[in-house]
């Protein structure tokens, strides 16, 4: 387990008498893409939060790199390498894409309390904000103001902004939620691209991407995790089929 | 873009051309022998000042404090008592100033900071209250009635706050330095986090900024700029009362500001202008002034939605350039 890039022992949430993660045990391999899949309810976004930080867990621990963080605040997290984007896209809506990154890639440098000089010409934020936009495939829309942006270029933004902080680890909730199948698609691409750069935990309902990216894959049903394992031992699995994929799921 | 544009954009212009003919105020209003310009124009700076400092942390932080005027009316207390006592160096009272807003303004933040929303409006306020009636409660100092003063705030022997010329030039001065910081500060690092936290609090805090105080310092500055706005009031009016911090002269910062538009530096003083002006030809033109001011307002918000200075734009006053600022 000491190689582990992130363990989670023996995690539970419990929101009154609901069971949301139901002692969840799980370690994630540095440079894997290790899927989350599970049907609706079943505890995956609670399970993502309490990784970030933004949910306390009410027992179990959660260990990255080999040092206990489930103490620590959300911010504590991402300085440490431990980065989420988010299901409900989260960028500024009133700042251009270009603006967004560069804020990231700001607040990854260090603190802000700096009143002089200005933010918008300073090359150190502006050019890694940029070759981060390169990377999602969004460099000719830097100006555009993010509010003006389409669904799937949020999304885009949203990874690009996640990679200013270079994590080791990204949380990736849902990244593919509401495209359409173009979109999808280019978002797959992205997700490839960033294969073996970086370790990524995804949660996603769209289980073509899912098998087509994931080096390992874990079913949550009902806060509990039933299986883990490579793709194909996941689709061979008759505890999975019954749970999840079975009932008309599969595609 | 440079900060000092002063051509170069809309805004720049506005800036340019209003604070050129603010600095001639005093040439015309002696050739006119009208000196009562002069000290209105005084005032409208002073509240302008006030209202760039609520703008501050209001437009480019989003945080709606309800109870500035407890800080203007702080640094009037501060430099009145100064003087009432036999203190008349300048340098000591900014220094107080400073020291006394800056930290009641970090206190007050630190408690109101915890909330957000309605009822980061509503601790404000009542913070604002509570100033208010201490200052009720200094009976030695008058009480409700407040208590005047003779004397200003001396710098050297050769810059003293008596002569309203020289006043007049110091305060506009102030304002200038005012708004060239907010400038600074508002497409600096710190400017960028705020407007950060402005637009996506929460999504600032998971790419890893605690935002809690970076709010609290830009909620001090606005205190200190609104205290020294009051020092600058209590030399012009040479009285202080608790009035000054009572909760309508809190409103009427925030119409200043949200009439001058709250998307950039120098929107407030326009809304400052407009606000002390139509109170002044509206209230020398009937006693139930605020009667027609309500109306006006009320338009200002439907045909200027995001304030004077966008208005401007919309009317094509551009010439080549954007906005300075979002």
């Amino acid at each position: 387990m000491a190689e582990s890039l992130l363990t989670i022992e023996n995690l539970t949430k419990r929101f009154g008498a609901l069971v949301a993660t139901d002692g969840v045990s799980l370690a994630i391999e540095p440079g894997e893409v290790h899927a989350m899949i599970g049907p609706n309810g079943a505890g995956k976004t609670t399970l993502v939060r309490q990784i970030s930080g933004e949910l306390r867990p009410n027992g179990g621990r959660i260990f990255f790199e080999g040092r206990e963080i489930t103490p620590l605040p959300t911010h504590r997290r991402t300085h440490l390498g431990l980065v989420r984007s988010f299901q409900i896209t989260s960028i500024f809506p009133d700042l251009s894409a270009l603006d967004n990154v560069a804020l990231a890639v700001q607040v990854h440098q260090g603190h802000s309390f700096h009143f002089w000089r200005d933010a918008r010409e300073e090359r150190c934020l502006r050019a890694p904000a940029r070759a981060m936009l390169e990377q999602v495939g969004l460099i000719a829309r830097a100006a555009v103001t993010a509010a003006d942006m389409s669904h799937g270029e949020h999304r885009q933004l949203e990874i690009a902004m996640a990679l200013a902080s270079e994590p080791k680890m990204l949380l990736l909730d849902e990244p593919m939620a509401g495209m359409g199948p173009d979109e999808s698609q280019r978002m797959v691409e992205l997700l490839r691209g960033l294969k073996g750069k970086v370790t990524i935990l995804l949660v996603e309902h769209d289980m073509d991407a899912v098998f087509v990216l994931a080096d390992r894959i874990t079913v949550l049903v009902y806060g509990r995790a039933i299986a883990t394992g490579r793709p194909e031992e996941i689709r061979a699995n008759k505890e999975v089929r019954r749970a999840y994929l079975g009932d008309g799921g599969g595609g | 873009m440079a900060p000092l544009d002063l051509l170069k954009t809309r805004e720049g212009l506005v800036r340019t051309v209003f604070m050129a003919a603010l600095a001639l105020v005093p040439l015309v209003a002696y050739a006119a022998s009208e000196l009562f310009y002069v000290e209105f124009a005084t005032r409208i700076m002073i509240f302008a000042i006030a209202a760039v400092g609520l703008n501050f942390i209001l437009g480019f932080g989003g945080m709606v404090s309800f109870g500035h005027a407890a800080f203007i009316g702080l640094g009037a207390y501060v430099v009145g008592l100064a003087i009432y006592y036999g203190v008349y160096d300048g340098f000591v009272h900014l220094a107080l100033v400073v020291v006394i807003c800056g930290l009641a303004a970090f206190l007050i933040g630190a408690v109101c900071l915890r909330t957000s929303g309605l009822y980061f409006i509503m601790i404000t306020l009542a913070f604002a209250q509570l100033l208010f009636f201490v200052g009720v409660g200094l009976r030695q100092y008058g009480g409700d009635d407040g208590f005047t003063f003779r004397g200003h705030s001396t710098f050297a022997t050769w810059l003293d706050l008596r002569n309203s010329i020289t006043f007049f030039y110091v305060v506009w001065g102030v304002l200038a330095a005012t708004l060239f910081f907010a400038y600074r500060f508002v497409r600096s690092r710190f400017g960028m986090a705020l407007s950060g936290i402005r637009s996506n609090e929460h999504r600032m805090r998971a790419i890893g900024l605690p935002t809690y105080r970076y709010k609290l310092v830009a909620f001090a500055i606005s205190g200190v700029i609104c205290g020294v706005a009051g020092a600058l009031l209590a030399n012009l009016t040479q009285f202080v009362s608790p009035e000054y911090m009572h909760w309508t002269r809190s409103g009427e910062l925030l119409v200043m500001v949200i009439m001058g538009g709250i998307s950039s530096v120098f929107g407030p003083v326009l809304g400052a202008t407009l606000y002390l002006v139509l109170e002044e030809l509206l209230s020398s033109a009937t006693e139930h002034w605020q009667f027609l001011f309500g109306p006006i307002l009320i338009l200002v918000v439907l045909f200027a939605k995001k304030g004077l200075m966008s208005a401007l734009k919309i009317a094509g006053l551009s010439i080549g350039g954007r906005a300075g600022h979002g």
